[in-house]
């Protein structure tokens, strides 16, 4: 609780910063205004004109929280599209694309840490895998993978597969080498005096997975699933952009198309509670898991 | 050997040779034999001194019957002729499996053969996948606009070179190095500018690791919006891509030197920049280089994400992107191919160079 105080400030540093350097990049557009209106005008009217232009270069911090307020809440509610009046989500506020998102995140999510964690048990048992397959999972780690996203999706798209399952196979993708690396790490992790205590029970390689090496492991699997998680949203947002339809990633790239800098800054504001919310929630569970096996710090 | 690992092969053998009795007569003759005999072989012989001779051995026999084996039946269609093509190729895989683990059951007392085995075991396993690929594509008759076969791909990679390596320096040069420099630079800068104050250092590593798990790529457009479409903006992405990340480890690094340490260099009377200089960054190195691997990865994927979002006609997002859309997946591929050798390479590079900074570590020795 004690960094409660300077994270505050730091966070105040940032949003000063921001509004400085909200005036200061948007001071050209307000000054070319005033030129074009045959009019001077000082430091204070470009301060004042910087905070409520409709296109600014940088929207100011509030302008993006009115924004992001306006795309969520107002929408939803009041709105005539919103799910108060429809009953269903509206295609234009940020809970319906964010939704989208999670869908195919946490699809991805799952799938690539339940293979991430299978390769992971066959590596620490298959000393042909160990020594074939491993390298190849570390090495697949420098490849920057997200990056060719957009035309693996579109390619699924054309054999005709679509929907939320190709954004899924990206975020599966790239949640599944952390998750194996960091579970060879984990599985590996009992020292010598406990695997030889195994072996004088004499049990077996399944035993000692299931009673030894897997609980052993779990500190481990939460640390590099909170990684997985983060990388498959990201994997999801790179994909959506080639898509039409919904999706963070798609009012990324609309945003972009139609100079609606404001919408951007909210979108990926949005971006931002999801990634916090789904790291959260693995936190959350590690911390009840890790309570319950007694091996909370 | 305990008693399940031999049940697992042996049932892995019968199947081998199950799958051989249904596929192989129908193709080739000459390799029935071999396999036959192959089989049960790299199956039971595991003996340290045999198992090298066996395994290489097949290793050679598949790569000869292995390839012809594979050719598709042509003019047929229907599911028992793919069928017929499908299983030799998976038996020849099996195999070929089998081959590789008898290989990384071997433990050479030599030193010299150890790093031999350690590092092809990997690369004949990665050859035996391109293989599968190439065999899967040929007989289920992919279409190459959803997957080329490598070979198409290493041809399209061999004849447009050039086109490579302009989009090679537009991206990774000009793009991602320029805007990793300023961006791991600036980091470590601002890092041991913090240090100083723990007040900062408690308030800046909450937010640094929450925004180092945020979807930064998302700004790309916005950065593709105030520096234009040349290399600039896909510098700018990096340099925000790569500075949380960096900035934490090389916080957390500075930290990493103990009491002891600290006393000496007080003892000594070294002020705040010697013992800086002479302690606490050396002390740092470890932490410094993990971050700067992480960035390297991170380095590429903005600068090539970024380019979607706008760029000259010249980059590997931009090429990726247009060959998408002229269904050019040959092309794509070598692009991927380039993207993976020039990451593989860029770690690689940073992975030397922390082996020379800090060979004192303990995961550096006995190496």
């Amino acid at each position: 609780m004690r960094s409660v105080l300077p994270v505050l400030t730091v966070i105040a540093a940032i949003l000063l910063i921001w509004y400085v350097a909200a005036v200061g990049m948007n001071a050209q557009w307000a000054r070319d205004q005033a030129a074009r209106a045959g009019v001077e005008i000082g430091w204070s009217e470009i301060a004042v004109d910087a905070m409520r232009q409709e296109r600014p270069v940088l929207p100011a911090p509030h302008q993006v929280a009115l924004e992001f307020w306006r795309l969520t809440w107002t929408e939803e509610v009041e709105g005539r599209r919103g799910i108060v009046q429809s009953g269903s989500l509206s295609n234009r506020s940020l809970v319906y694309h964010a939704l989208v998102t999670l869908s195919a995140t946490g699809l991805g999510f799952l799938i690539g840490a339940g293979f991430g964690i299978l390769l992971a048990i066959g590596i620490v048992h298959n000393r042909a895998m160990d020594r074939g397959v491993m390298p190849w999972a570390i090495a697949s780690q420098t490849i920057p993978i997200v990056a060719i996203a957009p035309m693996i999706i579109v390619v699924l798209n054309s054999v005709g597969v679509s929907g939320v399952l190709p954004k899924a196979v990206i975020a599966a993708y790239l949640s599944f080498f952390p998750v194996v690396v960091g579970m060879v790490k984990g599985l590996r992790s009992p020292d010598a005096m406990q695997t030889d205590l195994l072996r004088t029970y004499n049990a077996g390689a399944m035993q000692g997975l299931g009673k030894l090496r897997f609980p052993a492991s779990m500190p481990y699997l939460f640390a590099s699933l909170k990684v997985g998680v983060a990388a498959s949203l990201v994997g999801t947002i790179v994909a959506e952009l080639p898509l039409g339809g919904a999706g963070l990633g798609t009012r990324l790239l609309a945003g972009s198309y139609y100079g609606q800098t404001i919408q951007i800054w909210a979108t990926l504001i949005a971006a931002a509670l999801l990634a916090a919310a789904m790291v959260g929630a693995v936190g959350m569970v590690q911390r009840v898991t890790l309570r319950r096996m007694g091996m909370a710090r | 050997m305990k008693g399940p690992a031999i049940l697992l092969r042996i049932i892995a053998a019968l199947v081998a040779l199950g799958l051989a009795a249904l596929a192989l007569p129908l193709h080739d003759v000459v390799a029935v034999p071999v396999f036959l005999a192959l089989v049960p072989a790299l199956a039971l012989i595991r003996s340290a001194k045999g198992g090298l001779i066996v395994a290489l051995a097949a290793l050679a026999v598949m790569a000869g019957p292995g390839l012809v084996t594979f050719a598709p039946l042509p003019d047929e269609a229907g599911t028992l002729p793919m069928l017929r093509g499908l299983l030799p190729v998976l038996l020849v895989w099996l195999l070929l499996w089998l081959a590789v683990e008898s290989l990384a059951a071997l433990a050479p007392a030599s030193p010299l053969l150890r790093r031999v085995l350690a590092v092809a075991i990997p690369l004949i396993f990665g050859a035996t996948i391109l293989w599968l690929w190439e065999a899967l594509v040929a007989i289920l008759g992919v279409s190459p606009v959803i997957l080329p076969p490598p070979s198409a791909i290493a041809a399209r990679f061999a004849t447009s070179l050039p086109v490579l390596w302009g989009d090679f320096v537009q991206t990774v040069v000009k793009g991602a190095l320029s805007g990793y420099v300023m961006g791991c630079g600036a980091a470590v800068l601002a890092a041991v500018a913090v240090d100083r104050s723990t007040f900062l250092q408690r308030g800046l590593l909450p937010v640094g690791n929450f925004v180092a798990a945020l979807p930064i790529v998302g700004i790309a457009p916005i950065l593709v919006m105030w520096f234009g479409f040349d290399w600039q903006s896909k510098a700018a992405v990096v340099v925000v891509m790569v500075f949380f990340p960096m900035l934490v480890n090389t916080v957390e690094g500075l930290k990493a030197s103990d009491a002891m340490q600290r006393d000496l260099m007080a003892t000594y009377g070294a002020g705040y920049w010697q013992s800086l200089w002479k302690l606490r960054l050396p002390a740092a190195m470890p932490f410094i280089f993990n971050g700067l691997k992480i960035c390297t990865t991170l380095a590429l994927i903005g600068a090539i994400v970024a380019e979607f979002f706008g760029s000259p006609t010249q980059g590997m997002g931009f090429r990726i992107s247009t060959e998408v859309g002229r269904l050019g997946l040959d092309m794509v591929w070598s692009e991927i191919a380039v993207a993976a050798l020039a990451g593989s390479a860029f770690y690689a590079v940073v992975a030397v160079v922390e082996k020379g900074v800090t060979f004192w570590h303990p995961s550096q020795r006995g190496r």
